[in-house]
């Protein structure tokens, strides 16, 4: 079972954000494996335990997303490749496009993801790397087994269960709920510093200009507006829950 | 030029569904004056809502009503669309950000090569052309987006813009057949889970419960209220994780991403994991025992109390209110 799984690095959930000139500040970040790419390591590993064959994860980012890299080959997973250039625009059509150029060159039974990363929250490389490898797939997979060439999956569908049958090789993503993410041992960071990890160019990769191509663009980013202190109530809760009513009525005018 | 604006509409339960009627707005939003828009509704037994939608200021709407597009399936839904882009050629296509939206948009994206522009929460005309706003880094900033293709993909957030209405306008219907089912994927069984009768993503109020709510029996509490205000019920990780509800309930970094009118939440802390699914709701109310909780720091108004006495109280109150008007 030859097995590859996307992998985005993020910022660390609990991370503030913090604007200079305009742009977000990396300054001090700390950075993880995006969670729901996290769900998808750990997918790859089970089913390379149980059926054999190797996981390979790969990244498309800058330098510091190796960290995350080396971080799945501490889980357990066995190579690790790092798809960097300068060229590659913040964009999910040029990423996808990116990684279809590696793949095409791979052979692999199962392609697995996170339903989305947590700092763009677009959810769209997963699925797109789909429909450019012409591979059937399955988005926010809650179960997953293999039998006889084929994946059954359990899709989440806004809280309801769907149950697909999918013939391999297919691409997955994964919905929280799809298993509980190991953390690496002391062993597993110990072997993962001898695995491989390799780092591809985009002239690897043979991608034309028009590939690179932005389907969209940033143009700026803002902050939140700054929010008002709460209205703590005051009183009796009997006249608490009075208040409230009537100052979600006159005051905020929602109900 | 003139352009034209395809619509994607979707059902739940034999019903359009509400943010079909906001991305009508958003698509006219993004559009000009004599700019045309065309709607699309792929499903199974989906006359009424063809009545319904073309009541809504369409040009033109385009159905294809079949069994093979009862259960959402990726090939079957994505060729049925592309045969209607294929015959519309529009500029650029709207989708609400549902669990079905979220999958066909960058399917169909990749298929045109198109830009796509994901979860979409207002949009503004600027130097001629729309410009995007949508949420990053789990609400915590905003990024203004532009679409560098023809055509391009939007998905909008539920509950951000308001709803189009029935206009006068006359509206063509165009039926077309339906597409070949799949073959590489099927669903086999679809196991309804949802408990609340509103979607947790559209819903305009929205009760929500934490570790404090104890269990499946202070989650009934909540439920009542939910029920009074027409709303749904929520729950964060920990209730979850405890197994006081399902996990279809999770709204948080991990689970559903909501922006309800009103979002209660009862014995809810406010982790980071949990605001970053409800922190851009347009009011927030706390209640919470533990007056230092950090949901009181992102809530607009708060009770110090007990959800246990607290919210059958404000059951009470809202039955009255609601009663008075009605």
């Amino acid at each position: 079972m030859n097995i590859f799984v996307l992998l985005k690095q993020t910022f660390d959930t609990e991370e503030r954000i913090v604007l200079r000139d305009g742009v977000i500040s990396e300054d001090g970040v700390k950075f993880v494996i995006n969670p729901y790419d996290e769900f998808a390591v750990e997918q790859a590993i089970q089913l390379r335990d149980e059926f054999g064959g190797k996981v390979t994860v790969v990244s498309v980012g800058p330098d510091r997303a190796s960290e995350a890299l080396r971080t799945a080959l501490a889980m357990g997973a066995d190579e690790a490749v790092l798809i960097r250039g300068e060229r590659i625009p913040a964009d999910e059509a040029a990423v996808s496009r990116v990684l279809a150029a590696y793949l095409r060159q791979q052979s692999f039974d199962l392609i697995l993801g996170g339903y989305f990363s947590i700092d763009q929250v677009a959810g769209q490389v997963a699925v797109r790397l789909a429909k450019l490898l012409d591979l059937p797939h399955t988005s926010a997979i809650t179960g997953m087994k293999l039998e006889d060439g084929r994946a059954i999956v359990t899709r989440d569908a806004e809280g309801d269960q769907e149950i697909v049958e999918v013939a391999l090789p297919a691409l997955f993503t994964a919905q929280q709920g799809l298993n509980e993410p190991r953390y690496p041992s002391l062993q597993g960071i110990m072997k993962a510093k001898k695995k491989p990890l390799a780092t591809l160019s985009l002239d690897d990769l043979g991608l034309t200009a028009e590939a690179l191509e932005a389907g969209t663009s940033r143009i700026s980013v803002s902050l939140p507006p700054e929010r008002a202190e709460v209205r703590m109530i005051k009183g009796e809760l009997r006249d608490q829950a009075a208040e409230l009513v009537q100052l979600l009525r006159h005051e905020a005018k929602v109900i | 030029m003139n352009q034209t604006f395809l619509i994607v509409a979707e059902t739940r339960e034999g019903r359009l569904r509400q943010v079909v009627y906001e991305a009508l707005t958003a698509a006219a939003l993004s559009a000009g004056e004599g700019d045309r828009k065309i709607g699309v509704l792929l499903g199974s037994g989906v006359e009424m809502q063809v009545i319904e939608l073309a009541a809504c200021g369409l040009d033109q709407l385009y159905v294809i009503d079949d069994p093979s597009l009862h259960t959402y399936n990726p090939d079957t839904w994505s060729n049925a669309l592309l045969a209607v882009i294929e015959q519309v050629k529009p500029d650029a296509i709207f989708l609400g950000h549902t669990a079905i939206g979220r999958d066909l948009a960058p399917l169909i994206s990749a298929s045109l090569n198109a830009g796509q522009i994901s979860d979409v929460t207002d949009i503004r005309q600027a130097d001629g052309r729309p410009v995007f706003t949508r949420p990053i880094y789990a609400g915590k900033a905003f990024e203004q987006r532009v679409a560098n293709t023809r055509p391009y993909v939007v998905t909008i957030r539920p509950n951000n813009f308001q709803a189009a209405g029935p206009t006068n306008q006359s509206c063509e219907i165009v039926r077309l057949a339906p597409p070949a089912p799949s073959l590489r994927s099927v669903v086999k069984d679809v196991l309804k889970k949802a408990s609340s009768k509103v979607d947790l993503t559209e819903a305009k109020y929205i009760v929500s419960g934490g570790r404090g709510v104890r269990g499946a029996e202070g989650f009934r509490l909540l439920e009542e209220l939910a029920d009074v205000l027409g709303g749904a019920v929520g729950a964060s990780r920990g209730a979850c994780d405890a197994g006081y509800c399902d996990y279809s309930m999770q709204i948080g970094q991990t689970g559903k991403v909501v922006t309800p009118e009103v979002y209660i939440a009862c014995g809810i802390s406010g982790a980071i994991q949990h605001l970053a699914g409800m922190s851009n709701s347009r009011v927030i109310i706390a209640i919470n025992t533990d007056p230092e909780a950090p949901i009181f720091r992102v809530a607009h108004y708060g009770i110090v109390g007990d959800l246990f006495q607290v919210v059958p109280l404000l059951t009470e109150e809202f039955r009255k209110l609601l009663a008075s008007q009605s």
